[in-house]
């Protein structure tokens, strides 16, 4: 999809009619395409190429990224400097935002500031336990919780004010993202949450690894039962697993993830199994199309980012788009002069 | 008490109906709690307060009370406190993600608040507000008589 009011890079675009940022995420998913987001992870470092670097990878094959804040209790650069260095270049990152390292204060003026700085899609997440990471001697914060966060940054947007009631003399233009994990129990309460989330302001939803395919289809039936699906976009999210030995120690020490003994017993008896991890993940993806509801993907691959615009060319979810990235327009213009 | 507070939550829906009528009597009372002075009550009432629910729920004392909305499940019991359902880190025994031998507050949450109110009118599907910290310590009692007056009375004008 082409913005023919595509701003030069570090600017913002128009927000268009109904929209509730200037993302090209929303442009792309209110559009009706098929969106596709990725993960990019932080590095632990304070070299802002180490940030453009991982995020080049993906030119080309996705929508938006997410900033992850201390994914996994681990501290890394943080998401809200990882954001305003990739929106410098016109990147569109998804700024996630943990509530356990924050209080209120912290959260909502790193909102303001996130935008400011051309942040258009927040996600808002309770995060895992500090036992879970490289600090478990870390005081947890939780002053809020994701459900409590989505609903002071909608405030913030649509009221123009802070939890405390006092006002904004200029609101968060943002997307409102929440996490889901239709995975893990209780299950039966898991749709209802989401009720709940779309309540509270979510917009979009991005899911953990999505390994069980009739587990989720279940979800879906549900929520759609529950008149949920025309309430938000969700993306679910898939990744490639390097190994029967990974895939293992991430079910048993990553919190939230669950992953079938079939997808296992399959890795492990693959000859190549890095190989085999991917072809699963292009077949979920494939499979994930199908379902009703399903308005793009997320893909997460650790350590394996390399392999990312691989498995979504194999997959074919974008359909011959190609998503915006710096330098895009120029080099499709100079193309086309050429021909 | 861990063990008591699991049954607490498996008896969710005797709790709420001696709940409801305890919260009637209070607010029945209130006239006389006016005159006495609320400020007067605080104290001796959040300790009975913090005895009662300490000992059935394992009360955290946050002073805005959700267990109704909550399977008489407190969450406050939940590592990451949280007020609005389950995190996606629950264990796939059921268990937390944080306490690995503890029950998750909101597995039991979700029995408890099948034994309570029929679906659309379950307060579990509510949007909890933030904690307000200030108010920890204090009885959430009071403080739900006095909203539920202060309801009242400008319709009863």
């Amino acid at each position: 999809m082409i913005n023919h009011d595509e701003p030069v890079a570090g600017e913002m675009l128009p927000i268009l009619q109904g929209h509730s940022s200037a993302g090209r995420l929303e442009r792309v998913l209110r559009a009706g395409h098929f969106a596709v987001t990725t993960e990019l992870a932080p590095p632990d470092s304070a070299n802002p190429n180490d940030v453009y670097e991982r995020a080049h990878i993906f030119d080309g094959y996705v929508d938006a990224m997410n900033a992850t804040d201390g994914s996994g209790a681990n501290c890394h650069m943080s998401s809200v400097a990882m954001c305003a260095l990739l929106t410098r270049i016109g990147y569109a990152p998804i700024m996630q935002v943990s509530c356990r390292d924050k209080n209120r204060i912290a959260i909502q003026g790193d909102v303001l500031g996130a935008a400011a700085m051309g942040v258009s899609n927040v996600l808002c997440l309770t995060g895992d336990g500090v036992q879970a990471g490289d600090h478990p001697e870390a005081k947890p914060v939780f002053d809020l919780d994701c459900m409590s966060l989505l609903e002071t940054i909608r405030g913030m947007r649509d009221k123009s004010e802070f939890i405390s009631g006092r006002k904004l003399s200029d609101p968060p233009k943002v997307l409102l993202g929440a996490a889901s994990n239709p995975f893990a129990p209780p299950h039966d309460f898991r749709p209802y949450r989401l009720a709940k989330k779309i309540t509270a302001g979510a917009q979009f939803i991005q899911t953990n690894y999505c390994f069980d395919l009739p587990r989720f289809k279940e979800f879906m039936a549900r929520s759609r039962d529950l008149g949920l699906l025309e309430k938000i976009f969700i993306l679910p999210g898939v990744g490639p697993m390097a190994s029967a030995k990974t895939a293992t120690w991430i079910r048993n020490n990553v919190p939230g993830i669950h992953i079938p003994d079939s997808v296992i017993k399959r890795l492990a008896g693959a000859a190549d199994q890095k190989q085999e991890g991917q072809d699963i993940c292009v077949e979920l993806m494939q499979q994930l199309t199908e379902i009703e509801g399903v308005s793009g993907i997320h893909v997460m691959a650790y350590r394996q980012e390399n392999s990312v615009a691989d498995i979504i060319k194999r997959s074919g979810v974008l359909q011959g788009r190609m998503p915006w990235y710096p330098g895009r327009d120029e080099q499709l213009m100079q193309e086309s002069a050429t021909k | 008490m861990y063990k008591v507070r699991l049954w607490a939550v498996r008896h969710a829906g005797s709790f709420q109906s001696i709940y409801n009528v305890f919260e009637k009597t209070l607010v029945f009372l209130h006239p006389a709690m006016k005159k006495v002075g609320y400020q007067r009550l605080e104290k001796p009432m959040a300790k009975l307060e913090q005895l009662c629910k300490g000992l059935l729920f394992d009360c955290k004392m946050c002073g805005q009370c959700a267990l109704s909305a909550t399977g008489m499940s407190c969450s406050m019991n939940c590592p990451k406190n949280l007020r609005n359902g389950p995190c996606g880190g629950v264990r796939q025994n059921g268990n937390c993600e944080v306490k690995e031998d503890m029950r998750c507050v909101w597995v039991e949450a979700w029995q408890g608040s099948q034994k309570m109110d029929k679906e659309e009118d379950n307060q579990i599907h509510i949007v909890q507000l933030p904690v307000n910290h200030a108010q920890q310590g204090s009885s959430a009692w009071l403080r739900k008589v006095k909203e539920i007056v202060q309801y009242q009375e400008p319709m009863s004008k």
